[in-house]
């Protein structure tokens, strides 16, 4: 990085924590900071719903998946999150906005039971901090691969050693500033420059990749129909890239994994809590859609664009990149290296493993001179940041609220909790910081925490739905359906394994009854099972325990709630018209992308 | 609640977008060898200039119909304007 790289990340640096500081005098009750006191613009809320979620190992991991299964990648937008940002928006907003919850545990215990609440809120706090360290120690390992600050170590006459420290200690202390000083609000407002920031330093690159593989006629003819068709071959699991046949992929990915994400999780949900009206928070998750529709544009493309351009070992000068100088990949991608022994790692059939996680920043530097290679690199940071808020933000509000306030000390005074936000918000961040190292030194334990909190969250949307649309259901039902849904993944992992995988970590841990084709196939039918066990014992054990109190389920349950008025709007900017034109706009893009 | 946000993001644009025309009108061509001969400083310098002031007007015409609905709201009478 030169000179004017760093200006460029000192100047957003400065931006967002200038934004924590503008409104660190207006956070004044704890709903102010916890729920950005319910004021946020629709526009705002709809941006932030879509960046919390964009953190930086979507956008490095939608890149690598770009260069790996080609636009097929595509389904994790346009089946995998559109259609559940719909549903969310359109039908389970007017509860969750509706109720006053202020978080979606919150909602659980108003609906159910507290024992709903406490195993949500407790699981849900525990991800939190464990994905914002697993993905503190992402970004720092890619600007350690990346050595962007090898220059400025060398001339201050520091250890190189020191950069991964060094890149996890300065990121987490300026999203811990601007979230302590701003809570939510400074979350989101970052969220949005974030966005902006990211689409900045992203398009160009798609633009100078596509216009130097010949458009996307030119990438058809350079990587062949397997990589730039998203439906076509999918009607078997072995006619595909992905490893995955049709009906795994909507029912897993589309319906179980993505509606369990958008909405479910607190992280993206209290963006729209936050928003201003009943109408505004139902146009976030629309809102957030748009540029939802279009983002694989800006990160998946040029995954495929790094495959698909000639093998070389092109290293611009002021780059100075060394992974990659020696060992050829293929494209502009390099070959895996072991860090240990410093040879190419290689898979089950003795050929070189790419590092398809390379492959974004890889184009950054292949294409970026000084200058927009500091807004590239900003843009990376940005996402990495506002995905972290996100989780930081969502921790200390379920922290507080759900955790300190329903089990550790009820009935403080409002000033109390605030504080005792803005210390989660410290705490939060330390833990975050133990878990990046705890990434760094026993990998295998972060693999097996993901793998736990797949099997947790995948039953989740079965609770959900059957909660907010069959008044019949109970708090016991939910609570046994949601521990039954998640033994139901643990064993469905345990009695099957991928293709070519070894028995531990990736399955058959207990007998391997079934082989799938690949490992993504393997985890959308986990989610399957998981989630039709969830709703089948969440109904049987509903059906047997004492019906809920129909008085108390008003604002709850969609049968016991009057429709949610419509403010007088244009006709454009209504939920139902914004829904259809995201629907429309999916289909159109599903069908040029066959 | 605070600010609007368009306010600081049309700024930092208009300030990024300067940084980069700047920069891209002063250095050597030969840098952007890499880039496909296109100075791409320059170029997204002058679109987040763009973007950063469409930003800033809206900021600013966002404060001033805010002022007038307060206005308003203060002297009922007046609201006929």
């Amino acid at each position: 990085m030169t000179g004017i790289d760093w200006l460029i990340l000192g100047l957003y640096f400065a931006f967002v924590l200038g934004i924590g500081v503008a409104l660190k005098g207006s956070m004044k009750t704890s709903a102010d900071f916890f729920l950005a006191g319910r004021a946020i613009p629709a526009w705002v809320a709809g941006l932030a719903f879509m960046s919390a979620n964009l953190g930086a190992q979507e956008v490095i991991g939608m890149g690598a998946s770009g260069a790996k299964y080609g636009i097929a990648t595509s389904h994790f937008y346009w089946i995998g999150a559109i259609p559940a940002m719909v549903f969310v928006g359109i039908f389970m907003m007017p509860f969750y906005y509706g109720s006053r919850a202020r978080s979606v545990p919150e909602y659980l215990r108003l609906r159910f039971d507290e024992k709903t609440r406490g195993l949500n809120a407790i699981s849900f706090a525990i991800m939190t901090i464990f994905s914002s360290g697993i993905s503190m120690y992402a970004i720092a390992k890619l600007i350690q691969t990346l050595h962007v600050f090898d220059g400025v170590f060398q001339r201050l006459g520091l250890n190189s050693s020191w950069i991964f420290d060094f890149a996890i200690l300065i990121s987490a202390i300026v999203v811990l500033v601007y979230t302590f000083l701003g809570g939510l609000s400074s979350a989101i407002y970052n969220e949005v420059l974030q966005f902006f920031l990211i689409v900045a330093g992203f398009l160009p690159l798609t633009y100078l990749g596509l216009k130097n593989v010949g458009g996307w006629s030119g990438l058809k003819a350079t990587l062949g129909p397997s990589y730039t068709h998203s439906w076509a071959g999918l009607s078997h699991a072995n006619t595909n890239r992905l490893g995955v046949e049709w009906f795994g992929l909507v029912m897993g990915l589309g319906f179980v994994l993505s509606f369990g994400y958008w909405c479910t999780d607190f992280l993206v949900i209290q963006r729209a809590m936050a928003a201003k009206s009943m109408s505004a928070a139902r146009r976030t998750p629309l809102i957030g859609a748009f540029p939802k529709m279009l983002f694989p544009f800006l990160v998946i493309l040029p995954g495929l664009i790094a495959i698909a351009l000639p093998t070389q070992p092109a290293v611009p000068p002021h780059a100075r990149v060394v992974v990659g100088a020696e060992v050829p990949g293929k494209g502009i991608i390099p070959m895996k290296v072991d860090p240990s022994s410093g040879k190419p790692m290689l898979d089950n059939d003795g050929k070189p493993q790419l590092d398809y996680d390379l492959a974004v920043p890889s184009m950054l530097l292949h294409y970026f001179p000084p200058g927009m290679l500091g807004l590239g690199l900003t843009a990376l940071l940005a996402s990495f940041m506002s995905g972290m808020a996100g989780n930081v933000t969502a921790f200390n509000t379920v922290w507080t609220y759900d955790i300190y306030q329903s089990y550790i000390r009820p009935g403080a005074t409002d000033a109390h909790y605030l504080s005792m936000g803005r210390a989660a918000t410290v705490f939060g961040i330390a833990f975050s910081i133990a878990a990046a190292y705890m990434a760094n030194r026993f990998n295998n334990i972060m693999d097996m925490l993901q793998l736990v909190f797949a099997f947790v969250n995948a039953p989740l949307f079965a609770t959900f739905l059957l909660g907010m649309f069959w008044k019949r259901t109970t708090g016991h039902a939910a609570f046994t359906g949601l521990l039954a849904g998640t033994a139901a993944a643990a064993i469905h992992h345990g009695l099957t394994l991928p293709a070519g995988a070894v028995v531990g970590i990736k399955g058959g841990w207990l007998a391997v009854t079934h082989i799938y084709p690949s490992e993504m196939a393997q985890n959308f039918w986990t989610a399957i099972y998981a989630w039709s066990t969830c709703f089948v014992v969440t109904i049987v054990v509903s059906l047997v325990t004492r019906a809920p109190d129909e008085s108390k389920l008003v604002g709850l349950v969609y049968s016991l709630t009057p429709k949610p008025e419509e403010e007088p709007m244009a006709w454009y900017a209504r939920p139902a018209s914004l829904a259809l034109m995201v629907i429309a706009g999916t289909v159109l893009l599903n069908i040029i992308f066959w | 609640m605070g600010i609007d946000i368009r306010l600081p993001l049309g700024i930092l644009f208009l300030l990024l977008g300067l940084i980069l025309v700047v920069y891209g009108a002063a250095s050597d061509p030969s840098l952007y060898r890499q880039s496909l001969g296109i100075n791409v400083n320059f170029d997204w310098g002058i679109v987040l200039l763009i973007f950063g002031t469409l930003m800033f007007a809206l900021s600013r015409r966002g404060a001033r119909a805010q002022v007038r609905t307060e206005n308003d709201q203060q002297s009922p009478r007046s609201s006929g304007h």
